[in-house]
């Protein structure tokens, strides 16, 4: 027997110097001290979790799986990845609670709320409704809820683009996601548009499901394996039969796909991983590549200030979205420090987490009223609703801005 | 991704080189595998404290001028002392102007005081911090010691003990209130960093001044541990304003606000100049060409590389993964430089563990320009700056700091110089 093998860690906690420097750059710690920080609920946890299981501390739920811990760290720790685990391994194996499964389910939620979009997001903005919402599912009944689209992208798509887009000699594969598939199809729309611009067609993989991130969070985990596994035979077929590489345009889908799905879920993706990536990336590349360059028309200086959400600054990978807003004409650009919004997804919903979440976000809505910018850019929809509701300025993808200078 | 220097390490040296080089207007990236180690700063920054044989060093340019002589590989003696004090001088400045203001002087060490009590050799200091010009010789006759209830990282009674070996009375004084009570609900991570974030707000830095106050008819001076200013970089200024005696402060165990401080203020600083700074990024490979590095590969960044004409190795000792020790060896992971260490592992350490330790002076070899040595030859594109370079040991002659500073702006300059 291998006696090294079975004892070390996947996640590198052995690495833990205890430093303390995650917990400095914990966002969560620095606004609640329910909970005990991300060295506490991490490396330090999981020496004892590794004794006895019942030393799981049900707080580990106050984590919102930010991953700036693991930012953070000088010695590779994955600290979040460790918490997330243990939550897995150790906390309940089912999730009873009603209210998550509403805010986990965002595929079947989503279709029965865009047929009767009109109806649903006037209700959902009524105080009685909220006030129902916040007693009966414990669902803040300050937060805004985000508005669902009339009709999907992808109803849209069949009808009015599959068509055209397959006439295209060059192709790439499009992970919508929830977001653009029920309430902002247009960010479909402008990816489409950017893409056709550059000379490539947009397909859509044969079968596409919500990533689970927020199944993961909400510990759903064996629906979210389930999900996770029909979204990568669909990204199987378009990398490895049809040769086409997968684009996204949530920073989160992206994180989730490409690594949560091996660290979390113990899926392995290592041979299509690399032919995921977000939209902005792939964009970037292309253009240093001189394969491709864009014709902007004149238009209205304006002033975009950039937010990296927290799974972007994981990836790194903001400096591609906020190089193709700098090379739009008339764009000015500012970046934001990289602070956690505080949403992180479904966390900011739930009445218990409302005021963390929005403490939390306060230096960055701050900021944001400072900026002086006209309008703010993020790659994450659901910091893009928490900068909305919390500050008065409006928030777009990058390429939604892009796409709407495009001559 | 096309930069004119790629510098891999984002600590002390890597950031003052990335400073010199995008405030010449110079496209520069940084690409750092988390946070630095300036992280556990004192709030000083040394330059030389001690020579090799455990002499106390008052110049330290004078200490320098001696190591160009009896330690040839001593990062000091590699630059030469002439250029030591060129850069040492300049370097107030460049801290200055970044944001961090500082007192010293290359040509005379000052004292500042551990979070123990001790003094300790120094060059600058961070304004706000207590020094001394020498050893013991405090500026108060009676000092009252103020603490936060449940604060786990200072320990007034040691300060104490030290003081009044020195004839300084002292008398202690501890806070609390409702914000503070709050962040107590988490007692194991009752740090600095969270500290001092109560301390952000103005009210709470009232009640402490209030309580300062009503100590100041017995105490000349006061002393308050470094949890003042985390997000707000006018928080001490502030409380002075609030009280009518001096007010000094210490610092705590790690992590240190200065330091913190200090990270940030330089990050911003480098961003602010046009500089990327990639950070929770880890460099695994690099390309070379004719005996020059062409482009580096991440861990994030897959296959899209970073090119550029001049590169940095300022990835550090072994704290932060610059240096890597196998059971026999002593490896630089990124490009696989020579390496200096000793042959026999039984010479790497004592036992004993505050002892000189050889391990400490391993490191990169380098010729006398810095460039990088690989299989006997050096890369003329490629540089070492900072704690990865060899042939000193930075906690025992107080030197770590300076060695950062001095050798990335030694750096910063020849590639500035060339085309």
């Amino acid at each position: 027997m291998n006696i090294q093998q079975n004892t070390v860690s996947e996640n590198n906690f052995e690495q833990c110097i205890k430093c303390t420097i995650c917990t400095v750059y914990c966002p969560v710690a620095a606004v609640n001290p329910d909970y005990p920080g991300p060295k506490q609920a991490g490396p330090d946890g999981e020496r004892l979790r590794l004794k006895r299981p019942d030393f799981f501390d049900s707080a580990l739920k106050y984590c919102m799986n930010c991953k700036r811990c693991e930012v953070a760290c000088p010695s590779n720790v994955r600290i979040g990845d460790i918490i997330q685990s243990a939550r897995i391994k150790y906390g309940p194996k089912r999730n009873t609670s009603l209210r998550n499964y509403v805010l986990a389910n965002t595929d079947l939620v989503g279709s029965l709320a865009t047929p009767f979009a009109p109806i649903v997001n006037t209700a959902v903005a009524l105080k009685p409704v909220r006030f129902m919402m916040d007693k009966v599912m414990a669902i803040d009944h300050r937060r805004i809820f985000p508005k669902y689209a009339h009709g999907t992208f992808t109803s849209w798509y069949k009808k009015h683009a599959a068509e055209a887009q397959a006439a295209f000699p060059k192709q790439v594969s499009y992970f919508h996601g929830c977001y653009v598939n029920y309430n902002n199809p247009q960010l479909g729309k402008d990816l489409i548009r950017i893409m056709n611009a550059a000379g490539y067609g947009v397909r859509l993989l044969d079968k596409e499901k919500c990533c689970g991130v927020a199944l993961i969070s909400n510990g759903l985990y064996n629906q979210a394996k389930r999900q996770a596994e029909t979204n990568l035979a669909s990204i199987r077929t378009a990398v490895n039969e049809n040769d086409l590489d997968v684009i996204a345009t949530s920073s989160t889908c992206t994180f989730t796909i490409r690594d949560e799905y091996p660290h979390l879920l113990s899926l392995k993706n290592d041979d299509v991983r690399d032919r995921v990536e977000l939209a902005t990336r792939y964009l970037y590349r292309l253009i240093q590549s001189g394969k491709v360059s864009f014709k902007f028309k004149e238009a209205e200086p304006i002033r975009v200030a950039y937010h990296t959400p927290c799974h972007m600054e994981k990836m790194g990978w903001s400096y591609y979205s906020i190089e193709l807003l700098r090379m739009i004409p008339g764009v000015e650009v500012i970046v934001l420090d990289s602070q956690c919004c505080g949403i992180a997804g479904t966390y900011g919903f739930k009445k218990e987490n409302y005021r963390t979440s929005q403490d939390v976000g306060e230096p960055l809505f701050r900021q944001i009223e400072a900026s002086g910018a006209d309008l703010v850019a993020t790659d994450c929809e659901t910091c893009k609703w928490q900068i909305e509701m919390s500050t008065t300025k409006p928030c777009e993808n990058p390429l939604t801005i892009f796409a709407s200078r495009l001559a | 991704m096309k930069f004119d220097t790629v510098i891999i390490g984002g600590g002390l040296a890597g950031m003052a080189c990335g400073i010199r080089i995008a405030e010449a207007g110079r496209s520069c990236a940084i690409v750092s595998q988390g946070q630095s180690a300036i992280h556990f700063s004192s709030g000083s920054f040394d330059l030389l404290g001690r020579m090799p044989d455990g002499r106390e060093v008052t110049d330290p340019i004078a200490g320098i001028t001696e190591l160009e002589q009896t330690s040839q590989e001593h990062p000091y003696a590699v630059m030469g002392a002439e250029r030591c004090l060129k850069y040492a001088q300049r370097v107030p400045e460049l801290l200055r102007t970044s944001g961090i203001s500082v007192l010293g002087d290359c040509r005379k060490n000052h004292y500042r005081v551990t979070p123990m009590g001790r003094s300790k050799a120094t060059w600058l200091t961070i304004d706000g911090y207590l020094t001394e010009q020498e050893p013991g010789k405090l500026p108060f006759e009676k000092v009252c010691i103020v603490n936060v209830e449940g604060f786990l990282d200072f320990y007034p009674e040691f300060i104490a003990e030290e003081f009044r070996k020195y004839g300084v009375a002292c008398c202690f004084e501890t806070i609390n209130f409702p914000d503070l009570e709050h962040i107590r609900k988490n007692p194991s991570e009752m740090r600095s960093a969270n500290v001092a974030r109560v301390f952000d707000h103005e009210k709470n830095l009232d009640a402490l001044a209030d309580k300062i106050r009503k100590v100041v008819p017995e105490c000349d001076a006061v002393i308050v541990p470094a949890i003042i200013g985390i997000n707000r970089n006018d928080s001490l200024g502030l409380l002075k304003s609030k009280i009518d005696i001096p007010l000094y402060l210490l610092p705590t165990l790690p992590p240190s606000i200065p330091g913190i401080k200090a990270q940030q203020t330089l990050q911003q600083c480098f961003r602010a100049l046009g500089g990327e700074y990639f950070l929770g990024d880890t460099v695994r490979s690099a390309d070379l060409e004719n005996g020059r590095v062409k482009q580096v590969y991440t861990v994030n960044h897959g296959n899209i590389p970073f090119e550029a004409d001049h590169f940095v190795l300022a990835t550090g000792s072994f704290f932060s993964e610059g240096l890597v020790a196998t059971p026999d060896r002593i490896v630089e992971p990124v490009f696989g430089a020579d390496t200096v260490y000793a042959s026999s592992r039984t010479e790497w350490y004592t036992l004993r563990f505050f002892d000189k330790q050889n391990y400490q002076a391993f490191g990169v070899k380098t010729d006398s320009a810095l460039h990088v040595v690989k299989e006997g030859s050096s890369i003329d594109n490629l540089y070492c700056a900072g704690a990865g370079l060899v042939g000193f040991h930075p906690v025992q002659e107080g030197c770590g700091a300076g060695i950062s500073l001095l050798s990335a702006l030694y750096v910063a300059d020849q590639i500035l110089n060339s085309k």
